[in-house]
């Protein structure tokens, strides 16, 4: 027994309520130094919440913490700090106004009164040389991409020394290269004794990366495996409590009318960089574009200029064959184009306001939900208790605010409005990223039943499988420009691979050029 | 056992009601302390309150009097705030209502038929309400000039000019050098319906009304209430925000107008030294104590009114120093202010179980899934 190694964290019997959901009942975890242990579950079943008290975000109502065998309370996440845990959450929580740096040190407790930004920055060049993350520590986090600003956050874990190291759904943003670096940062600090702990619903990241593996269902801890000693397929039967296939029908689409159309499109982003370079391509009704690329490559503004939130600089975009150059968001809206946006909670909803009120967000406009200026509460319930049903929001009622919902459920609300909403394109920002298995397919079938229906899709997405599954043709951005435009059917992943590395399609080293441009 | 001070995931009803309550009673209690040091018997110097504020038919007017310049700027600085917009210019846009009202009543005079004297007067006065508004709304939505320095400054502006024009150009004659223009004609007056209450109240009450349903019954309403919570979704729904923020704020300036040009025709019946006690500003407290309601507002506003006049009525009854009734009104202020945070949030009890449960991993899912 005295051989054994002692854990170095232990959560016994934790339960957490909020009003009206058990989230955990009665969870354990244990996790030895040197270990990755990865905490499975589908969207709300309280992988979030458990973590969140291991940071000091929440009180357990029961239960205990021992760190090194000794009990703890821990009441804030300086407490975790202290203790050395940290967290990487899933909505990252860094001042936009700020450097990378000064985030970087916000909360430090020994820090001087006029802190040394200058040694900051070197030791953070170090450290994001040492691990491969890449950042400009003078960079304000307002001016970096979603995948930069989460290297931030690991960084800022790495700086402050912390033992424990919590991930949620660390690969969401990532590419796959991205996702192969952090394994290898994660490696690297589980050889220096250090342990982790990464929340996923992701089977094959369980099995890439973690030695345990401890599965959530609403809110219990159903089952504890030795990675090496399980399958995806055993795990995804765990997590969901049934079988789930992975197959989705693309039918054959007849190609409709020309939706958008975008010629030598150019734009800048909000530091006044180029951000899009000439970008051309068309859509047509029937038709699902996918847009591959790694994180901060031009995809959040070509979203943005295709929905009217930004001006381009450049070119023209055309919708229905009707100029829509600096069209405002409304005329884009009112010429049928529906936005997912990649913000889910900063953008695509306003948290203090009901489901109902989020969902009648663009239709209040006009009948039925409102008659010359004046809103109907009873067709707004209506009109929400039928999305509710159609996309299976689960919500307590449709008062409830909509921030109260899981992750899953709010993009599944978003997605009912944008859906409900659409008459010619559908701009889906990374619409899957971060839900369940149960949820992604459902998004999925979704954007399939829109294309289905005559419409055309932009989907943007970080996720291979995904663009080659359900898009009919893939373009790669790479530094803003479009690297090459490919039929689905006839690429792989490799050859996205390489150009979303920068290597033009004309220049790919393949024996069959098909540069088909439907 | 083990308390936790915990956010509500919804507003109960009865908190919103049993809160400002029971923070009325603690005040009491902490102002009886206070009144018991001076050597005064609280309960006669809350009986003296009481009878001064809501005692007679002529208390309950100095009451309301108070009152209603208070509703009507609580209701502007609500909407203001409503949309994150700090205006704290409600000072600034009751004085040039009740300059411009002053005006109306006194230069168009026998220019327009009678009968039209004091309608004009009152929009006018709303008019450079909004004007005034318009401006720190006008640099913020088009410029993203900061917004409380520019309305705070020009109530400075405000309050300069309406002392110019009474002390100079517009000074009464006949007045015996009494800072103040001559009284207005009977025609400006506006009716008063005991004591010194005037229809302002009725003014207040139909704007609350309008302003509840504007709020949630309207398309426009709709779109202030998304700008407010949170501008990126609003500007991704395609709401116009510069334009919405605009026209919320010279609705919110016109009410501040709408409060200075009742008090020139209801009140005073001409432009004159002391014209506003600070109104403007205690309409803030007034909308946050109403938490941005506008049916609220009308109720914050009356025990506003009463707890200043209540002031003065302990200070001149129970013969304490001036001081006093200050410190007694912010003593009372103090808690319900403080109130206000429990019906955003709870105390809840827990009981720690002896020994905590560590069940093993049950290692089989059961078949129900909820999706």
């Amino acid at each position: 027994m005295n051989d054994q190694p002692k854990p170095i964290l232990e959560m016994l019997g934790i339960t957490k309520r909020f009003p009206g959901v058990l989230a955990n009942d009665h969870v354990d975890l244990e996790l030895y130094p040197g270990e990755v242990l990865a905490l499975l579950g589908e969207n709300g079943a309280g992988k979030s919440t458990l973590m969140n008290i291991l940071v000091g975000l929440y009180r357990p109502d029961e239960g205990e913490i021992r760190m090194r065998g000794q009990r703890v309370e821990i009441h804030s996440p300086r407490d975790a700090a202290a203790l050395g845990i940290g967290m990487v959450h899933q909505n990252f929580m860094l001042v936009k106004t700020m450097t990378v740096a000064e985030n970087i040190i916000l909360g430090l407790s020994d820090l001087p009164f006029v802190p040394d930004i200058r040694e900051v920055s070197q030791r953070i060049r170090e450290l994001s040389q040492r691990y491969h993350l890449q950042v400009d520590p003078d960079a304000y986090i307002w001016q970096l991409s979603v995948g930069e600003q989460q290297r931030v956050e690991i960084l800022k874990l790495v700086y402050r020394g912390a033992e424990v190291l919590i991930l949620d759904e660390p690969t969401a943003v990532l590419t796959p290269q991205e996702a192969q670096e952090l394994e290898g940062v994660l490696r690297i600090m589980t050889a220096e004794g250090k342990s982790a702990i990464f929340i996923t619903h992701k089977m094959e990241e369980v099995m890439a990366f973690s030695d345990w593996v401890r599965v959530l269902q609403q809110g219990r801890l159903t089952a504890v495996r030795k990675t090496a000693e399980t399958s995806p397929q055993e795990l995804a039967r765990l997590m969901v409590g049934r079988e789930v296939l992975f197959r989705l029908d693309r039918t054959e689409c007849v190609l409709g009318e020309k939706i958008l159309e975008l010629h030598n499109i150019s734009a800048t982003d909000d530091r006044g960089l180029p951000a899009l370079r000439e970008v051309t391509f068309d859509i047509h009704g029937g038709e699902i574009l996918g847009i591959a690329g790694v994180a901060g490559n031009g995809q959040s503004q070509l979203a943005e200029v295709v929905t009217g939130l930004r001006h381009s600089t450049q070119g023209r975009i055309l919708i229905r064959g009707k100029d829509m150059i600096h069209a405002s968001p409304l005329a884009m809206i009112r010429a049928g184009v529906s936005h997912i946006p990649a913000d889910r909670i900063g953008m695509g909803a306003v948290g203090n306001m009901a489901v109902a009120d989020n969902l009648a967000m663009k239709g209040y406009r006009g009948s039925p939900i409102s008659e010359r200026g004046v809103l109907r509460p009873r067709s707004i319930l209506e009109f929400a208790q039928r999305m509710i049903d159609a996309f299976r929001i689960a919500t307590p009622t449709p008062q409830t605010r909509i921030k109260f919902l899981s992750g899953g459920n709010i993009q599944k609300a978003i997605l009912a409005r944008e859906i409900d909403a659409c008459d010619g394109l559908m701009v889906a920002v990374y619409p899957a990223r971060g839900l369940d298995v149960g949820a992604t397919e459902a998004v999925r079938k979704m954007l399939l039943s829109q294309r289905e229906q005559g419409l055309a899709v932009l989907l943007i997405s970080e996720d291979l499988e995904e663009l080659l599954t359900i898009a009919d043709r893939v373009a790669v951005l790479f530094s803003g420009r479009v690297m090459g435009i490919v039929p689905s059917t006839q690429t792989t992943v490799e050859m996205l691979g390489l150009m979303m590395a920068g290597v033009p399609l004309a220049d790919l080293p393949v024996s069959t050029p098909t540069t088909a441009n439907a | 056992m083990r308390i936790v001070f915990e956010k509500r995931q919804s507003v109960s009803r009865q908190a919103i009601l049993l809160v400002p309550v029971l923070s009325f009673l603690v005040s009491l209690v902490l102002g009886a302390i206070l009144l018991l040091m001076s050597g005064v018997n609280p309960l006669a110097a809350y009986a003296a309150m009481a009878r001064g504020t809501f005692g007679s038919v002529y208390s309950l007017s100095e009451t309301l009097v108070k009152a209603i310049p208070l509703m009507l700027t609580g209701l502007g600085v609500s909407i203001a705030f409503r949309m994150q917009f700090w205006n704290i210019g409600a000072e600034g846009q009751l004085v040039l209502g009740a300059v411009a009202a002053a005006w109306a009543a006194l230069f168009l005079h026998g220019v327009i038929p009678d009968a039209l004297l004091l309608p004009v007067a009152i929009l006018a006065g709303m008019l450079a309400g909004a004007c005034w508004a318009g401006v720190p709304a006008g640099l913020k939505a088009y410029l993203g000039v900061d917004e409380t320095l520019t309305s705070l400054m020009l109530n400075y502006v405000a309050i300069l000019l309406a002392s110019h024009l009474y002390y100079g150009p517009w000074r009464d004659p006949q007045g015996y050098g009494f800072p103040g223009t001559a009284q207005f004609p009977a025609a400006a007056w506006l009716p008063r319906l005991w004591g010194r209450a005037h229809w302002g109240v009725a003014f207040a009450v139909i704007a609350a009304a309008l302003l509840w349903f504007i709020l949630n019954r309207t398309r426009w309403g709709f779109e202030l209430k998304i700008i407010g919570e949170n501008k990126t979704a609003a500007h991704y729904l395609g709401i116009n925000i510069a334009r919405n923020v605009l026209l919320a704020l010279l609705l919110s300036g016109a009410l501040s107008g709408l409060a200075g040009a009742c008090e020139v025709t209801g009140i005073s019946r001409r432009l004159q030294q002391g014209l506003s006690v600070g109104y403007g500003y205690t309409a803030i407290i007034v909308a946050w104590m109403a938490q941005l309601n506008p049916v609220a507002v009308l109720f914050v506003a009356v025990l506003m009114g009463a707890l200043l006049v209540g002031g003065d009525q302990v200070q001149m009854m129970m013969g304490l120093p001036a001081s006093m009734g200050l410190v007694l009104q912010g003593m009372i202020l103090f808690p319900m202010l403080a109130g206000s945070l429990f019906t955003e949030y709870r105390l809840r009890l827990i009981r720690r179980e002896p020994v905590a449960k560590t069940p093993t991993a049950t290692p089989v899912p059961t078949s129900e899934v909820q999706s």
